[in-house]
């Protein structure tokens, strides 16, 4: 039974992670619209933020490395919401309505995001940063000087493609040292060690353990739900961010800046990302390819939940994270080992991690049978008009 | 005419794709002073608003308010210099409650609906049913009462320029007379001036001027006191 619990407690940990990233989507998608594929991505970024925030703090001596993680979890939200926002003003706001587009658009971003984490180092930023920087130079020069001229675009992006020649040339004539040119990070996965405080146990009831760093995240998880529906039910922001969702125009009538509402809302769910990110380092290791393994599960919590509804997310994530972690750790057939042989066949059967997503699959496909609009859909009058 | 202009519009022509709806538009607005667009179903007075407004953009022509160049600025931004939008649809946000559309008509104040939270009661007393449906999501009220509370909405802006899209139309007749009555005090107490897109004859017969639209262009217009039975059988009634 103490086992049993234990695998509970994992469960709702896993689903509290799950719940952070699938907040995060609720709002990109479920308020905006917009199918982000990058979002794994954006929670892997977060992961590396915390990674590279230990190992800044690691030389600063025992005592501070210990706050090293507070520090990680305010860094991978605003790192990866500045992403998110550079992310919708360069690609998404041109796509707003082309929902094909915008996801193999998003797609091609968590592909280049995956192979960036890869394979950065100093001599690439470098490039990168001198590539960026001649073209905008070079393209605000030449706005001013022919901008008006029909033929603008093309030169303009022959502009683009000659700084990019130029980025290529500085990485190749930096790969010869090494320093420079050796990746930061590379493809391997990394580890992130928690802090003491989180590691152990936090206290006991009645027999069973509390570990610390699960009951951390499921805490964690909690006080930025609240948060968020804090934000937006109750601040100025929110509300535009609820008025630009259900009626743009208006809203854009009434004197809503629209753009900066649609930054500050996927702003918003890529730092929610970034938390569960980093929240992930307490669980695992850091890989590039972290974020691929819960883009779909994201995906199936708001199905599950109901587009739009957080009270949906919420009870969407706990069921998963809980079916996922029970089911797949074979902990049915330790807790009850007297069931008949059939049964226990069936169990053992989906007692692996990815058998235990195919259960999930089929849970969610039968449920959709019934409600095909999640467990909560929108009611009254304005959603059938 | 001595009275100077709030909105001046020269020459407009608006497309929709391909097909031209505004042709060689010309309108004035004088300060203070109620203006009246009438005109059959589909001749383009609702394009002429949205255009005012911002949500379509003009192919040629111009837009003065005031003595500023409407010509290019989004619609939020023209809504902060102080133009009212009611839209034919009314366009209450629906899952917001009343009181939430009420602050969001104040997001055209300077400082924005962070800054002002208090609803100026002068709505409730032009419209005594929205304070009772304060509470309420603003889907769930009637036809009637969400085009009360899109004008209360525009009010709360404190515009100077009050574009109105059919605010009567398929509404029951005893709120169409508490719009009028609201709208005539409205533009008594504060001096704004009102761009009435209207079939209704009664609210029509309120306005100083008036301007007939057929096929997208002017074809008549001049004081409302000579707007004669003639011109309205010619251009009005179907």
């Amino acid at each position: 039974m103490e086992l049993f619990f234990s695998q509970i407690l994992d469960g709702l940990s896993i689903a509290s992670v799950l719940l952070l990233a699938a907040t995060g989507l609720a709002i990109v998608f479920g308020l905006m619209g917009v199918i982000n594929l990058a979002h794994g991505e954006l929670m892997m970024l977060g992961a590396y933020v915390t990674f590279v925030v230990q190992n800044l703090f690691k030389p600063l001596g025992p005592a501070i490395f210990e706050l090293y993680y507070p520090v990680a979890l305010i860094l991978a939200f605003i790192i990866t919401a500045m992403v998110g926002v550079l992310l919708e003003r360069t690609l998404i706001r041109k796509l707003y309505g082309r929902p094909l587009e915008t996801l193999l658009a998003t797609w091609g971003v968590s592909l280049v995001l995956i192979q960036l984490i890869r394979s950065i180092s100093t001599s690439m930023l470098i490039g990168i940063l001198a590539a960026v920087a001649i073209g905008l130079i070079g393209s605000k020069f030449m706005a001013k000087k022919i901008g008006d001229k029909p033929y603008f675009t093309y030169l303009n992006g022959l502009m683009w493609a000659f700084s990019l020649g130029i980025g290529l040339i500085v990485v190749n004539s930096m790969s010869s040292v090494r320093q420079l040119s050796s990746p930061w990070f590379g493809p391997r996965n990394l580890d992130v060690s928690p802090p003491k405080w989180l590691q152990g146990s936090w206290g006991k009831i009645g027999t069973v353990e509390l570990p610390g760093i699960r009951v951390f995240i499921i805490l964690l998880s909690i006080f930025l739900l609240i948060g968020v529906l804090w934000f937006l039910s109750k601040s100025a922001w929110g509300l535009r961010i609820r008025a630009v969702t259900q009626n743009r125009q208006m809203s854009n009538c009434l004197g809503i800046p629209t753009d900066r509402v649609d930054s500050i809302t996927f702003g918003l769910g890529s730092g929610l990302a970034g938390v569960a990110g980093a929240a992930i380092t307490l669980l695992g290791s850091v890989g590039p390819n972290l974020g691929t393994a819960y883009i779909v599960s994201c995906f199936m919590v708001i199905v599950l939940g109901g587009v739009g509804n957080l009270l949906g997310t919420v009870l969407a994530s706990i069921m998963l994270g809980i079916i996922q972690s029970v089911v797949g750790s074979g902990s049915i057939l330790i807790v009850f080992p007297n069931l008949p042989p059939a049964l226990k066949g069936v169990v053992e059967f989906f007692a692996t991690t990815s058998m235990s997503l195919v259960l999930v699959f089929i849970f969610i496909i039968v449920f959709l049978q019934f409600k095909p609009n999640g467990m909560f859909p929108q009611k009254g009058r304005s959603v059938d008009a | 005419m001595t009275t100077s202009n709030i909105l001046k519009v020269n020459d407009l022509n608006v497309y929709y794709g391909q097909s031209h709806i505004l042709r060689n538009v010309d309108l004035s607005i004088p300060e203070a002073q109620m203006v009246c667009l009438i005109g059959r179903n589909g001749v383009g007075k609702t394009t002429f608003l949205k255009t005012i407004i911002g949500l379509l953009k003009q192919r040629s022509g111009s837009i003065l308010y005031g003595d500023q160049t409407l010509t290019d600025q989004p619609p939020y931004r023209r809504a902060r210099s102080g133009i009212g939008y009611v839209s034919q649809g009314r366009d209450i946000i629906p899952q917001v409650t009343v009181k939430e559309n009420l602050l969001l008509g104040m997001e055209a104040l300077p400082g924005g609906l962070g800054k002002n939270r208090h609803i100026d009661p002068i709505v409730f007393d032009l419209f005594p049913i929205l304070e009772k449906f304060l509470g309420r999501k603003g889907g769930d009220l009637s036809g009637g009462q969400q085009q009360q509370l899109a004008i209360a909405r525009a009010l709360l802006g404190k515009p100077k320029l009050l574009l109105l899209d059919e605010p009567t139309e398929g509404i029951q007749p005893s709120i169409i007379q508490d719009i009028e009555i609201a709208v005539q005090r409205i533009m008594k107490e504060t001096g704004i001036s009102v761009l009435l897109v209207e079939q209704h004859l009664h609210f029509v017969r309120q306005s100083n001027y008036y301007y007939a639209m057929q096929r997208g262009g002017i074809v008549s217009n001049g004081p409302t006191e000579n707007l004669s039975d003639d011109v309205i059988q010619e251009f009005l009634t179907v």
